[in-house]
């Protein structure tokens, strides 16, 4: 079995795509043929286009859709208990819930007792800093409040995996870059597989091991990087060389796959 | 609400009433309106406080009209319910509630005599007039929940139930008190309509009324009815806002 390159052989896997396909009614193409290792414990940025079929197959690895073609394999995803956590581009909190109660709705809808469901949220509201506003209604905080309470909410289950699909895309610059951080932090203390959406070149570079570029719709992979950066990410590092440098990379790549789909479209 | 705000909402639409009271009784006192036609509002006043037979018989129809309401809330959610579980039922159905929304109660009123019998004529009227907006609210609501949310639910594989009562419920609820606002106005329309046929509450006093040249009576009855329907609203908002007072933001900004 031929593995991709950036993933080193006997690797356990997380996740393992084969030759995905998907088309949507209208026959619209969103992903043509893409391959995807993610091993056990990786930080992996999917970046591309607004609209390049990317959240597609984020929603194919959490089995919210299907491939037409292709394997799919997601170890996360199997036994009984729930292993895989989401995190949506907006918060979708439940308004009519308070803070810990809709970070313990997950618990709840797995059917988990009172007393774990409560000791299980209290966890995950400390680890996103939010312990303050538990008792809080979402409609009472700030974009960033929400944003945490929802990362919690996709933690609370304890997932193998976490899924994030342009999570941050819609706060203020300092908001995110916090929330970025506190993703770093919790990828590095909990021993989890995050596979994070984004078409911010910035967010691939500073919170990922290895970033894929997808070319525009339909979605192929057009460069799969690991990023030869320190493990140990601060503010400091995006003004080094370093990051600089895979940062041109990432836009390279990202440019390219504009342009290699644009010709396609235009001479078919 | 403070002292101020209270003046700011309830003194502005109390003016052009006053106005209105104070010219209908010059007009007729100065004779430029028969009063046979329209009553010196003092006169309306009057029978309001003296007949007695007005104030109970607005408390059947208030009776008749909440039945119907009650009715038409629990009928009407659990068919938008139903409804909202299947396209195919959807398609099927719906076409149907809609038609049924057109016929004309004053024409099927008789028939209920004949169905329902008269003692139920006046709840059956007023809850085939304030079912359909209900379910046509409700279902609107039931429809439009959150897809992300509704990802979320399929995630941790929550069952039918579940979804239903913890999130497209609460999710529909601004939606069906909207119905509901429209629905009470309704309910105590329908309750009207099936006195005119039975001779009993509000519309049978009208009617009566009528026949004696009672003129003032007919208003009085009037207003009773008007009154009924803006308690009724007035209910049915307060509640909304008490069940929605944390999360809806049209909730919060009323506030």
């Amino acid at each position: 079995m031929q593995l991709d390159s950036t993933v080193a052989p006997n690797t356990p896997l997380a996740v393992n795509l084969r030759g995905i396909r998907r088309t949507f009614a209208g026959a619209v193409q969103a992903i043509d043929g893409v391959d995807l290792q993610v091993a056990d414990g990786e930080f992996v940025a999917i970046l591309g286009p607004s609209g390049c079929g990317k959240s597609t197959l984020l929603r194919i690895i959490a089995g919210l859709d299907y491939a037409d073609v292709g394997s799919i394999e997601v170890l996360a995803a199997r036994g009984g208990d729930q292993r895989i956590g989401y995190v949506f581009q907006d918060a979708h909190l439940l308004p009519w819930r308070s803070v810990l109660d809709n970070i313990a709705l997950p618990l709840e809808l797995l059917g988990k007792s009172r007393d774990e469901r409560e000791a299980a949220a209290r966890w995950a509201v400390k680890l996103v800093g939010l312990e303050d506003a538990a008792t809080r209604y979402p409609a009472e905080l700030s974009g960033g409040m929400r944003m945490r309470a929802s990362l919690a909410r996709a933690l609370v289950a304890k997932p193998k995996l976490l899924l994030l699909d342009e999570p941050f895309a819609a706060l203020d610059e300092i908001s995110r870059q916090q929330l970025d951080e506190q993703l770093y932090r919790l990828w590095r203390e909990q021993q989890i597989t995050v596979i994070f959406v984004t078409h911010s070149i910035i967010e691939a570079a500073y919170l990922a091991q290895r970033a894929i570029v997808m070319s525009r719709r339909p979605a192929r992979i057009v460069l799969n990087h690991r990023l030869d950066l320190p493990l140990q990410r601060d503010a400091t590092l995006r003004t080094t060389v370093e990051f600089a440098r895979e940062m041109q990379t990432l836009y390279e790549a990202l440019e390219g796959g504009q342009r290699i789909n644009s010709q396609r479209g235009s001479n078919p | 609400m403070n002292a101020r705000r209270i003046l700011q909402n309830i003194v502005p639409p109390l003016v052009p009433l006053v106005l209105l009271v104070v010219v209908a009784e010059i007009a007729v006192r100065a004779g430029w309106v028969r009063s046979f036609l329209v009553p010196a509002p003092s006169s309306v006043l009057a029978s309001l406080l003296a007949e007695s037979d007005l104030w109970s018989a607005t408390l059947d129809t208030a009776t008749s009209a909440l039945i119907g309401f009650g009715m038409s809330v629990v009928i009407g959610i659990a068919m938008a319910i139903l409804l909202s579980s299947s396209n195919w039922i959807r398609r099927a159905f719906y076409p149907y509630a809609v038609f049924f929304q057109t016929v004309p109660i004053i024409a099927i009123a008789p028939l209920l005599v004949i169905w329902v019998g008269w003692d139920h004529t006046v709840v059956a009227s007023a809850f085939i007039v304030s079912i359909f907006p209900v379910i046509a609210n409700a279902l609107t609501g039931l429809l439009s929940t959150d897809p992300a949310l509704k990802d979320l639910f399929v995630l941790y594989r929550a069952s039918h139930a579940a979804t239903l009562f913890k999130l497209k419920l609460p999710f529909a609820l601004p939606h069906i008190f909207t119905g509901l606002r429209i629905a009470g106005g309704l309910a105590v329309i329908g309750a009207i309509v099936g006195e005119f046929i039975t001779s009993g509450g509000i519309g049978g006093s009208v009617i009566i009324s009528r026949q004696q040249n009672r003129v003032d009576k007919v208003f009085a009855g009037l207003i009773l009815a008007s009154l009924l329907g803006i308690v009724l609203f007035a209910v049915i908002n307060i509640v909304g806002g008490l069940v929605m007072r944390r999360w809806h933001p049209s909730e919060r900004e009323s506030q």
